[in-house]
Formats: C-alpha cells, structure tokens, sequence
C-alpha cells in the first residue's frame, strides 16, 4: 500500500491509566509500538486487553497519561476496527462493507468497486447481495474485516476477532488476517488463544491485572517467558 | 337485548352497504389521523433519535417531560389547541378552527411524544449494540442517528403504527377542535359518542365495528412487519 506521505508509527503510550467505575483497569502502561510487525496483546480474560486496545483505537479516553501517533496526539486516521461480535447493519453484505467507505467520504461509484473487491478477497463476493445479519458468525467475521480492509488502513485493530465464531470459521479468519498484514497493514490483536498467538503473532504484550507484564518478540516469549505471570499463563493454558 | 341485536344487523348492512355517510366518516378519520402520523413522524423520530444518541444539557428534562406526555389526556391536548386558535388565542389569525387541520394539529401533537419516547427505546437499544463499530468507523452523531433510524426502519414502522392507532382511537381532542360539524369534521370516535346520546345505535355501532376492525388491522400489520423483517434481515 502506498502510505508513504502518513507516518503514523510509533504507536506510543506515556504512563496510561484508564479506571471506570472507581475500578482501575489499566494501570501505568507504557509501550512503544512499531509498525511492520504483527502485534499480539496477550492475558486471561479480565486482564484489560480490550480495554486497552480501545483506547489505542481512541474509543475510550485514558483517565490520565498520553497516547501519541508519530509523536502527535491526534488520533491518527488510518486505523480500522474489528470487534469479537461483528456487527452488522440491517442491509446487504455489499451495503455493510460500502458503508465503511460512505463515512470515509469515498464516492458511490468507487466504494461499490472497493467494497465489491475487499469481498472478493475474503471470498464472500458470491453473496454480496445476501442480507448480512442472516450469515453465520465467521461469514459475518469476514464481512467485518472486509469492511476494515476496503478501507485500506495502515492500522487494524482486532479483539478477541475468533472468540465467538467456530474452529472452521476462526481458521478462515486467521487466513484473512495473515493475508491483511502481508498487505503492509500493521495488526494488532488481542486474543487469549495461545495457539492462535503463535500463529500470528510477531511480538507479544502480556498483560496482566492491567499492566504490561512483558513486551517480547514471539519467538522469545514462547522459547520462555520472562515473567512469572506469563510462565503460569502458559502452564495454565496449555494443554 | 333485542335492541342490541336488531342494531348489529342494522349496523352490518351499514357497512355491507358502503353507506356514504358511513364511508364519509371512516375517509375523513383516516385522512386526519394518517396525516397526524405523518407530522408526528417528523418531528418524533428525529428528537428520539438525537435523545438516544446525542449527550446534551436538558437532555434528562426533556425525557422526563416526553415520557409525561405521552399519558396526556386528549381533552386537556384538546384544551389547548382550543386556546391556540380560537379567534382570541394566538394562532386565531389562520382560522382553522373547527376544521380536519384543527384535528391534525390536536392529533399531531398527542402523538408526538407516544413516537419520540418510543424511537428513543428503540435508537437506544441499536445504539447500545452499535455505538463502538460506527465511532470506529468515524461516524458522528448526526450520522449514526441517521443510521440507526435507517437501520431501525422496521420497529420505527410500528411505533407509528402504535402513534396512528391512538390517533384513531382518541375522541377528546377531536371533538374539541373539530366540533363534530356533520359532514365537515365529524369522524369516528365522535359520531360514536354522539349517535350513540342520541339514540341512533346502528350508525354508532357500525363506526365501532369499523374502528375495531381497523386497530386490529394495525396490529396485525405490526406483527406481520416485525416477523417478515427479522426473517429478511434479522
């Protein structure tokens, strides 16, 4: 993708603590992330992966510390979302992946072709005219990543993307994902999966009761982690 | 209990008849509370829309205030529409008093808030489930409130099927402000009370076969929407 002219890495967290409801759910996070490579955010369910993630993402607003795009802190622009539950718009499938488009400001003409192609590559373009809220959980997975895809962004972000669709569907997924990184679009997911993490992932966040625990390249993390959290993490997950 | 069958026979042939005075009445009822419908449609489906979405001063007030609304007696609705155009009040000026635009007026703002308080729930509960995607997705408030008001179309549909059936079932307002001229603004609700006070039983009963008919025709439009939407589009 020719994204030369918008830098957006690093990705940078200064000190981050986000706490609602007097519960403090991320706490002091610190990161610097880079493009090009496939982050995975790893941890227990309740560790505060999506809540991080949103506020990556600038759906939620830290309660105190900074995010940073490129050493500026608007939210940068080229960055899609995929959320565990798809959600899906009382029209077509083709309607759901254009919409995206629609508020990006692209033109009809040009986001039906986009939109038409973003299917085509998750291998929905046969039911491009079906009614999306009637497909299965993982067909309405891929529409969601058609729709982020079409949008050509430089950052995708992914929560728990497989979590509540079926193994042959999740395998589906993971090919979409592997196929929208070899694009140059950065990834970063959260998952709780460690097999799906050593599937996909170039480095590795822990995290743990809202804190990072351990930032490592994947081939490090899973030769042997250096964190104490993370060691009974993977005693715990495996099998 | 002889009367009341000989009526019914009475009010039957009214209707198998298509009696013009019968016919005259049921027209003009549907034309005023369709119209009242429309009107309330588009103010009511906007202000649920934005008290769903938009976060604002004097939002908490003014759902405090719709939901009040929406049990307000017609006569009192009557009431004022009265005061605001009777020849001393302020919209005196447009004469239409005792005219169907008098009903549609009353009506219109009866039914109101029934469709805002009723668009909100239903904007809401989309909004609750959408809210991240279409933030994700950039979408302001102005946009996701038209969104989901497209997106909720089908249950929208029969909030205003709910706003028409009390429009058409209402007598107070109608009675105040149309006066219940023969031939001018007398409609159903108001020819039943009326014939009935003066003794004419078929006529009233006919209307009230008619009245029932259509509210329960509403319904059954209601549910049949709800059924054949969520199996079109889930």
């Amino acid at each position: 993708m020719m994204n030369g002219e918008r830098k957006v890495f690093p990705l940078e967290l200064a000190d981050v603590c986000f706490a609602s409801g007097g519960q403090r759910i991320i706490e002091n996070v610190s990161l610097a992330i880079d493009g090009g490579v496939r982050t995975v955010i790893l941890g227990a369910n309740g560790a505060g992966k999506s809540v991080l993630m949103r506020l990556m993402h600038g759906l939620l607003t830290p309660t105190s510390g900074e995010i940073r795009w490129c050493g500026r802190s608007e939210r940068a622009a080229a960055q899609a979302m995929v959320f565990q539950r798809p959600i899906m718009l009382r029209t077509t499938v083709i309607g759901n992946v254009a919409y995206g488009l629609k508020l990006a400001g692209v033109g009809k003409e040009e986001r039906l072709a986009r939109a038409a192609a973003a299917l085509d590559r998750v291998g929905l373009a046969h039911i491009a005219k079906r009614p999306a809220r009637v497909l299965s959980g993982g067909e309405q997975q891929r529409v969601a990543l058609a729709r982020a895809w079409a949008l050509e962004p430089l950052v995708l972000f992914l929560d728990e993307p497989t979590a509540s669709i079926d193994p042959g569907g999740a395998q589906k997924v993971e090919r979409i994902i592997g196929k929208i990184a070899a694009g140059g679009c950065k990834i970063v997911m959260t998952t709780h999966n460690l097999g799906q993490a050593r599937r996909l992932a170039d480095e590795i966040i822990f995290l743990h009761r809202g804190r990072v625990a351990e930032y490592s390249p994947a081939s490090v993390f899973f030769a042997g982690p250096r964190s104490p959290e993370a060691v009974s993490f993977m005693k715990g997950e495996l099998p | 209990m002889n009367t009341l069958i000989d009526s019914f026979y009475a009010a039957v042939g009214l209707i198998a008849a298509g009696e013009s005075r019968l016919a005259g009445i049921v027209l003009l009822s549907l034309r005023v509370s369709l119209s009242a419908v429309g009107i309330a449609a588009l103010f009511g489906l906007p202000l649920g829309a934005l008290l769903a979405v938009g976060r604002f001063p004097g939002r908490q007030v003014l759902l405090v205030v719709i939901d009040g609304f929406m049990g307000l007696p017609s006569v009192v609705v009557g009431l004022l529409v009265y005061l605001l155009l009777s020849r001393a009040g302020p919209l005196g000026p447009l004469g239409i008093l005792f005219t169907p635009a008098a009903m549609i007026v009353a009506q219109t703002i009866l039914i109101t808030p029934l469709i805002a308080a009723l668009a909100r729930q239903i904007v809401a509960d989309a909004w609750a489930e959408y809210h991240e995607q279409l933030r994700s997705l950039g979408a302001g408030p102005w946009r996701a409130s038209l969104t989901l008001l497209w997106d909720t179309r089908f249950s929208l549909f029969t909030a205003l099927l709910a706003g028409f059936g009390r429009a058409a079932a209402e007598v107070g307002a109608v009675m105040i402000v149309g006066g219940n001229i023969d031939g001018v603004t007398r409609v159903m609700t108001t020819t039943i009370a009326l014939e009935t006070s003066k003794g004419d039983l078929p006529l009233a009963l006919a209307l009230g076969l008619v009245l029932i008919a259509l509210i329960m025709a509403v319904n059954i439009a209601a549910h049949l929407t709800r059924h054949w939407a969520i199996r079109r589009y889930g």
